[in-house]
């Protein structure tokens, strides 16, 4: 064939669908609000029960977390990702499923070189420069304090 | 057996197909060639513990069941090639371990069935065997933790990805000249009925060459694989001095609805049209529209179950008459793809016929 590789290259981009932006703009939109909105539903719920603010949104993380494993557990929470796209991926729901998914999966390897230590495929990175980017952040505000 | 141009390889004695056979799961089931599956399973999982047993056993399913077809006892089976995507292939492994045939494995990718029918086909040519096998598979979800992410992962496909087929195909390859007792008790019984049904044979064989055009997106292999096959159809056309209106199809292997429109153009740009004849195992299995299969289905079961099925039942009734089965593969792993190489492809073509 005479075909170079860059012209292929603008040969396949060109025939390759690309992602339907807007429609998974709204929809990372909707569904991302959706869920910042229940959480706050639950915090109202928690502050009326006599809890206070600091204790109350901790709550708040503990519930979603929760709620999106149960949801993960029974297979229902990646039909709704399928929709939602970055709305269920952002928010700390994610969090859970990035960790409960691979904990499922890998179950048929063991408990231990399967379930735990895959449990963190995902989140691990996350975790990784979450941690190393907070230290940072950490200690160029140290530094400001100084003066 | 001789060698016809720089690439192709015919076969003089046209070894036969005594038997095929394909087992696939619940979406293949409920695609457009639903009818056309010797078995399908509404549980996925199969009743086994982990998805690799499921796949080992829609394979060693297939090769019972068309071994069952051909009334041949896998202890008479001189060879079989097998493969699938899982690392070491382990479904083939595995799912044939019991069956007490002498085995080689492949790797081709989702090009296998082309590559292990080639094979068998040549090995009954050669008079190595006077049984060979072949037999390939793949599983959804298998392949997604393997390749890609758990199955609950909440994540999006892009639209250019494909989906694994969870099939698998077998076929049972012997010289013409065998009469098998299937043959015997039909010509006894059912003459008037059976006497239109064809026999599919292998005329020839053309063995692709690793093919590399620098995509990159493991999300797009249809993209990736198209090249390679446009080569090696290529290179058999002018091997054998033919054009595409010469056959009735040219199925590609699993390049989807992107690497399908592909090939089309590249062909295009070498002057050589094949829209008219030319359709894809991806394209087949599902149905684009109800399925959420985005660019269509892939996977070693997925051209091998579409061979084992719809194409090789159309040859037998009649329908089809010549055709060019062109399985592709794509050669990366998870670690190539990570490490940010391209993606190496692959296609290897069969001539089937009906007699």
């Amino acid at each position: 064939m005479k075909m170079t590789k860059d012209v292929y290259g603008k040969m396949a981009k060109q025939a390759s669908p690309p992602s339907t932006f807007v429609k998974n703009s709204v929809m990372a939109f909707l569904f991302g609000g959706a869920i910042c909105t229940i959480g706050q539903g639950i915090l109202e719920g928690y502050l009326m029960l006599g809890m206070d603010v600091k204790n109350a949104r901790a709550a708040v993380s503990i519930t979603l977390i929760g709620l999106a494993a149960i949801l993960t557990a029974f297979k229902v929470y990646d039909n709704i990702a399928k929709i939602a796209g970055a709305g269920t991926l952002v928010p700390i729901t994610g969090f859970s499923n990035s960790i409960v998914s691979p904990a499922m999966e890998f179950k048929s390897e063991g408990h231990v070189l399967g379930l735990s230590a895959k449990m963190f495929i995902i989140s691990g990175p996350v975790l990784v420069y979450g941690i190393v980017s907070s230290i940072i952040y950490g200690i160029i505000l140290y530094i400001i304090s100084l003066f | 057996m001789k060698r016809v141009g720089r690439y192709t390889i015919s076969l003089e004695t046209a070894p036969k197909i005594a038997g095929y056979a394909s087992v696939v799961g619940k979406k293949e089931k409920e695609g457009p060639l639903g009818n056309e599956f010797d078995r399908s399973y509404k549980d996925t999982s199969l009743g086994e513990s982990s998805w690799e047993k499921a796949e080992s056993r829609l394979q060693k399913e297939a090769v019972e069941i068309a071994l069952k077809k051909a009334c041949i006892n896998a202890k008479d089976v001189d060879i079989i090639f097998a493969g699938d995507l899982l690392n070491q292939c382990i479904s083939s492994t595995f799912g044939l371990r019991s069956l007490n045939i002498p085995f080689l494995g492949q790797y081709g990718a989702c090009s296998t069935m082309a590559q292990t029918l080639a094979l068998a086909a040549l090995f009954v040519e050669s008079g190595t065997a006077r049984i060979a096998a072949a037999v390939t598979s793949s599983h959804f979800c298998s392949a997604e933790r393997q390749f890609r992410l758990p199955l609950e992962y909440g994540g999006q496909r892009p639209p250019t990805a494909q989906w694994t087929a969870t099939a698998s195909g077998s076929v049972i390859v012997v010289p013409q000249t065998t009469v098998i007792a299937q043959e015997q008790v039909k010509t006894k019984s059912s003459k008037e009925t059976d006497s239109l049904e064809k026999t599919p044979v292998i005329t020839e064989v053309c063995i692709g060459k690793i093919t590399d055009m620098g995509i990159k997106d493991a999300n797009n292999m249809g993209a990736a694989m198209a090249p390679a096959a446009a080569q090696t159809i290529l290179d058999y056309l002018s091997d054998t001095h033919t054009t595409p209106s010469d056959y009735d199809l040219i199925v590609t292997g699993d390049l989807g609805y992107v690497g399908s429109n592909l090939l089309l153009q590249l062909m295009e740009q070498e002057g050589v049209d094949v829209s008219k004849v030319h359709n894809d195992c991806g394209k087949m299995l599902f149905d684009r529209k109800k399925q959420d299969v985005h660019a269509g289905g892939s996977g070693c079961g997925c051209s091998a179950s579409v061979l084992c099925s719809k194409l090789l039942n159309d040859i037998k009734s009649g329908k089809l008459n010549d055709i060019l089965f062109v399985a592709t593969g794509a050669l990366m792993s998870t670690t190539s793809s990570q490490q940010g190489e391209s993606i190496p492809s692959i296609a290897h073509l069969v001539r089937l016929k009906g007699i």
